[in-house]
């Protein structure tokens, strides 16, 4: 066998990364064992089908991830600090910004956004779980198996290099002749075929487990957001994984797909790929917009300003998400009538999307504000989303188009959506529903340090990027010469993501700090709440309701606590529960030797892994656990204790 | 668990008729899936560089012998669903056994398609016609693959277990998967085939 291909040569920034993966994985091992963890470790996490655990899990996974696209994002700051800087060569380059996308996007945002919808949303609509456990633990293997076989890219092969859309023909065999593309199609596979199952998963969830009484019109808006979200990902997923097996065609069997010779065309990747990629954005978007609705109605003390009227905006969102696909490629020679239908479609995203904004400030308006962490990033969503948006009008027309087109006033758009519009709001929601899984709050002042360090940086970074885009400097630029100017911006844009990553680290410190020093939450209620989630203990007992809540009201916690509707009637009786399961666990170590063989051809082991998947799959079949039953008094005692009554 | 004797029993417990819904939104994944495939082949149709093209290559025989074994197995399982209704378990083993031996006749006859072309020197490197023609067909028969193993599965747990809430949910649900193929192999037996030879 050839080694050689498995190496990556040069760098020493490689070499610090082979050393420090090497180092954390023996650290780790050594820890596990040292205080005999593996036990728990196994039985507590890795077999587990809780939702709550897996969407801690998930947020786990997401934050790992953040600080690794989160030094990608460094290194190409310092890169293009200054004029001609030597720190990155140019494929070092290209695989960073790659990478950096496909990371921030698909493991951090997503994941971070599937994560809190699995803690929140059974618990939002009164359910005991998600329709499918077992399906939910499989759905987050593949997801963290298809990002640790992205990630060990950088180390053994080499990482993809075409860009996180990866056009062809820059992505072919023939321009990209490294493994660095098989991890993307692979990697990405393996991953998307995870979120598609939790698309399902949670549409059935959410139509068919919501608890009585709560008809559609009553869902809090984080569920109706996730809904629409999880419509879009059934729809749009699919796109993807014939877009990625058409690449791996191409790749590994030499099939002509999108070669520029044998019949094959490169704007059909072009087309597949944002066919699915601009519905993406929208997936990562509707759930933070569910997110800020949630914390703006807590935190106002107010019912959310025009619900049916935000139900409508998102509706009317997934639907033209998929209907402006090719305003990605305006330049690339399509003609001015199909440039047009998709300038119009891709403006008239602004309308609904300003409809929400306007409810979120009535929904201010007259309330009685209090500014705690989650809220201070809900409300500077609002302006810098705006600028976001205002310049995405700009960038939708298609003639003034060919003058931004691919400069780094792109960039500074869609980092002035993404950041807002996703990350703020996964940092706003973490926050907010953190005491909710973990039994105390986060440190408000510290949160209020990351806070205004991270608002403030963000500006400083990307503001001047929408000048330097105007000034001409194309984006994916590796250095640039000091006549043309873009200097002295590029160096302001570096000095605000150092700031940035202040804030990060601040935010870290706080989980640190209030997991040793802050008190215990006891009413399970830190934020005078108004739906369901709030209405059980904190932590949240693996059952989550002891009773199964009755809804007759939007906000139907609020309404128990004001209007004293009562919300569990009945006993406590025994309650069924799922048993853990380590096949789905198997099944994603089994998906990563699959995908690592096809990314490196090895034949042999790329058969024996996909035999032994089929294996798991009939075992999983085959298995005949019903799960168990947790008896009554047991219950009661749980409950009892989690009030801080003695038993 | 619940189980409610007015439903019929694959629908019985509430986790049954959750996986029921479940997989038809599976299903709603599945066609933005094919369609996909049938939009690249649509694309893809007459750019076949120096390869043949779909006229010269296609042959109407085996294909009405799939297209019969397709539709016909599809019949079958519906009176497998039929009998696992009436509580018949073997009468159901039977027509899931015919069904599955049709799925594989379909198989066997798609692999010799396959060696046919490739034989005449059409392969998937040929053109980008060929590479979306395999594709699609193979996608499909891959399903149909999968199906064949996944049916031989359901039987050895009806054969041991005899029809419960369980085993019927399964069969159930293999029934809808299967449907699904045939209903995909119609609209590639037409707009594939049909169109090809035209």
């Amino acid at each position: 066998m050839d080694l050689e291909r498995f190496k990556v040569h040069g760098e020493p920034l490689i070499y610090g990364a082979m050393i420090s993966i090497a180092l954390a994985t023996i650290g780790i091992i050594i820890g596990l064992t040292y205080f005999k963890k593996w036990g728990y470790l196994w039985r507590e996490w890795l077999t587990t089908v809780d939702h709550k655990r897996i969407g801690v899990m998930y947020i786990l996974a997401a934050l790992l991830m953040l600080f690794r696209g989160g030094i990608d994002a460094m290194m190409m700051r310092l890169q293009t600090a200054a004029p001609e800087l030597k720190f990155l060569d140019a494929q070092h380059y290209n695989e960073v910004f790659t990478t950096h996308g496909l990371i921030m996007i698909l493991f951090m945002a997503m994941p971070f956004i599937i994560g809190l919808m699995n803690v929140i949303i059974p618990l939002q609509i009164g359910a005991r779980d998600v329709a499918f456990p077992r399906l939910n633990a499989v759905s987050f293997w593949l997801f963290f198996f298809g990002a640790m076989l992205l990630n060990i890219s950088f180390v053994i092969g080499g990482s993809p290099d075409a860009g996180w859309s990866a056009y062809f023909p820059l992505a072919s065999l023939e321009f990209s002749p490294t493994v660095g593309n098989n991890y993307y199609s692979l990697a990405l596979q393996i991953s998307g075929i995870g979120t598609l199952i939790t698309g399902v998963n949670f549409i059935v969830t959410i139509l068919k487990m919501r608890a009585p009484g709560m008809t559609l019109m009553k869902m809090p808006m984080f569920t109706w957001s996730v809904l629409i979200t999880n419509i879009i990902i059934v729809f749009a997923f699919p796109v993807l994984t014939v877009a990625l097996a058409l690449m791996m065609f191409d790749r590994l069997f030499g099939s002509q797909f999108f070669t520029m010779a044998n019949g094959g065309m490169d704007m059909l990747w072009a087309n597949l790929f944002w066919v699915w990629g601009h519905p993406e954005v929208y997936i990562v978007i509707l759930p933070a917009f569910g997110i800020y609705s949630e914390i703006i109605a807590t935190f106002s003390k107010k019912n959310l300003y025009g619900y049916t009227s935000m139900v409508f905006s998102m509706l009317i969102i997934s639907v033209l998400s998929f209907l402006v696909w090719a305003h990605h490629f305006y330049t690339m020679g399509q003609g001015a009538m199909v440039n047009s239908f998709f300038s119009i479609t891709t403006m008239a995203i602004a309308v609904p999307t300003g409809v929400k904004i306007f409810n979120w400030l009535f929904t201010l308006r007259k309330g009685r504000i209090t500014f705690t962490t989650p809220m201070l990033y809900t409300l500077a969503f609002i302006p810098i989303f705006t600028i976001g948006g205002v310049t995405g009008v700009m960038l939708a027309m298609a003639s003034a188009d060919y003058q931004y087109h691919n400069t780094m006033f792109l960039v500074a758009h869609f980092h002035y959506v993404l950041i807002p519009g996703a990350v703020f709001a996964v940092i706003a929601g973490f926050h907010y529903w953190f005491p909710k899984v973990f039994g105390f709050r986060l440190n408000d002042r510290l949160g209020r340090h990351a806070f205004w360090w991270i608002a403030i940086s963000f500006n400083v970074t990307f503001f001047p990027l929408f000048f330097l885009g105007l000034m001409g400097m194309t984006r994916r630029t590796y250095t640039y010469s000091a006549e043309t100017g873009y200097g002295p911006l590029n160096m302001l844009s570096f000095a605000g993501a150092v700031g940035l990553s202040i804030g990060f680290l601040i935010l870290v410190y706080n989980i640190y700090w209030s997991t040793r020093y802050m008190p215990k939450d006891t009413n399970g209620d830190p934020w005078d709440g108004r739906t369901l989630e709030w209405a059980t203990n904190s932590p949240i007992p693996a059952y989550n309701f002891a009773i199964v809540p009755k809804v007759e009201t939007r906000d139907a916690f609020w309404s128990a606590k004001q209007d004293n509707i009562p919300l569990y009637e009945g006993n406590i009786t025994k309650i069924h529960m799922p048993s853990n399961t380590g096949k789905p666990f198997i099944l994603g170590v089994i998906f990563f030797v699959f995908g690592f063989s096809l990314v490196f051809s090895l034949w042999i082991p790329a058969i024996l892994s996909g035999i032994g998947i089929l294996i798991v799959l009939a075992t999983m079949s085959f298995d005949r656990d019903h799960g168990f039953y947790i008896p009554a008094e047991e219950v009661i005692a749980t409950e009892k204790k989690l009030r801080g009554e003695t038993v | 668990m619940k189980i409610d004797a007015s439903k019929p029993l694959e629908y019985s417990t509430e986790e049954n008729s959750n996986k029921i819904f479940g997989f038809w939104v599976f299903l709603g994944a599945e066609i933005p899936l094919f369609a996909t495939l049938f939009t690249v082949y649509f694309v893809m149709v007459n750019r076949f560089a120096s390869g043949p093209s779909g006229s010269e290559l296609f042959e109407i025989g085996p294909v009405l012998i799939e297209t019969f074994l397709l539709l016909s197995s599809s019949f079958t399982i519906g009176l497998a669903v039929h009998a696992m209704r009436l509580g018949h378990k073997k009468a159901m083993m039977v027509f899931m056994a015919i069904t599955l031996l049709m799925g594989l006749a379909f198989i066997g006859i798609e692999i010799d398609e396959f060696f046919t072309y490739v034989h005449e020197g059409a392969t998937l490197q040929t053109s980008g016609f060929l590479s979306s023609l395999f594709v699609l067909l193979g996608t499909h028969g891959a399903h149909v693959s999968f199906g064949f193993l996944w049916g031989v599965v359901i039987m050895i747990q009806l054969w041991r277990q005899g029809i419960t809430p369980a085993t019927a949910n399964k069969a159930f649900i293999f029934s809808l998967f299967w449907h699904f193929l045939d209903v995909v192999w119609i609209f590639i037996f037409s707009f594939v085939y049909l169109k090809g030879l035209m």
